[in-house]
């Protein structure tokens, strides 16, 4: 009880709240470019909407959380701790935002390629592609989320 | 994990929630300004129903959780003026909420009428309801009180 009660020191604090920022724009960005996907039943402007949802709120917010992260890992001390004493919170935190940041990309990769298919009267195949990376990547923060608030192990 | 761990997890989650609501009605706000047609207007529904399912959970989730913990966790009292200063801007951004739901909801009801009476084309009324400053203004507080409590929830002023 005392570790969740604990008050941080107050140089952890503007780093954590940029960490905490860019994950909440990154997981507000999927869950709009997601639901504006899944609603567009194949308009091009929702379509069009949810991939630039997905690459205006969620890419920049994702950049902004890993900045944070790096900041307050380093603020925290834990770049001196040995990673096999790392806690698993903090571990599950990094592999999901590494991973899901490579995947990001390659989502909104597939999403631009999309949009300019959908211009040029080609079909939505490749966007329903990145609406359903887009709803991993959301349950995959989720899980990120829950790790880093709960900090299991 | 301990089920004080877990109240503090679903705690974050739903301020995700709703952060994530209300991030999408500002991606609805820049995109409503470019719509006068009621089809257009009516097609972001859905979008909008996920948004305020969102900041449902995130408003009752925030809340009930917090409060919870707040007699839960040791060190922590409901009567600490950090936790007290989160309950009055979470009221704040409530009433807030509330009006931006109020001015937004013309654009959809005007559609719905003019859907009706059969005029399907471009309506300069319409996209005054869409744009309006009202609107966007309680939304900008709204955000602001958002951010706000972030802020306190962080820094803990006080504790």
């Amino acid at each position: 009880m005392s570790v969740l009660a604990a008050v941080r020191p107050d140089d952890w604090n503007f780093p954590l709240f940029v960490h905490v920022i860019g994950a909440m724009i990154l997981v507000a960005g999927l869950v709009t470019g997601a639901s504006a996907l899944a609603f567009a039943r194949g308009d091009a402007k929702m379509l069009r909407l949810g991939f630039w949802a997905l690459m205006l709120v969620s890419f920049p917010g994702w950049v902004i959380m890993r900045l944070g992260a790096e900041w307050i890992y380093s603020r925290e001390g834990w770049n001196h701790v040995k990673s096999s004493l790392q806690p698993d919170w903090l571990g599950i935190g990094f592999i999901i935002a590494d991973a899901g940041g490579l995947i990001l990309v390659i989502t909104l990769i597939l999403g631009g390629i999309g949009v300019r298919r959908l211009q040029a009267g080609k079909g939505a195949g490749l966007l329903k592609a990145v609406l359903v990376l887009s709803l991993l990547l959301l349950a995959a923060y989720v899980v990120a989320v829950w790790a880093m608030a709960g900090k299991p192990g | 994990m301990t089920f004080d761990q877990w109240m503090l997890a679903f705690h974050v989650l739903a301020a995700f929630a709703l952060v994530s609501g209300s991030t999408l009605f500002w991606v609805l706000v820049v995109a409503v300004r470019r719509i006068d047609t009621p089809d257009d207007t009516l097609r972001l529904g859905p979008v909008a129903r996920v948004g305020n399912a969102a900041i449902g959970i995130g408003m009752g989730g925030t809340i009930l959780l917090g409060v919870y913990l707040a007699f839960a966790l040791d060190g922590y009292a409901i009567w600490d003026g950090w936790i007290i200063a989160a309950l009055v801007l979470w009221l704040i951004g409530a009433a807030l909420g509330r009006q931006v739901g109020e001015a937004y909801a013309a654009g959809p009801k005007k559609a719905l009428e003019l859907k009706a009476a059969g005029q399907t084309g471009p309506s300069a009324e319409l996209l005054a309801l869409n744009r309006t400053s009202r609107g966007v203004l309680f939304h900008a507080l709204t955000t602001l009180v958002l951010l706000l409590i972030i802020i306190d929830m962080i820094w803990k002023p006080g504790a």
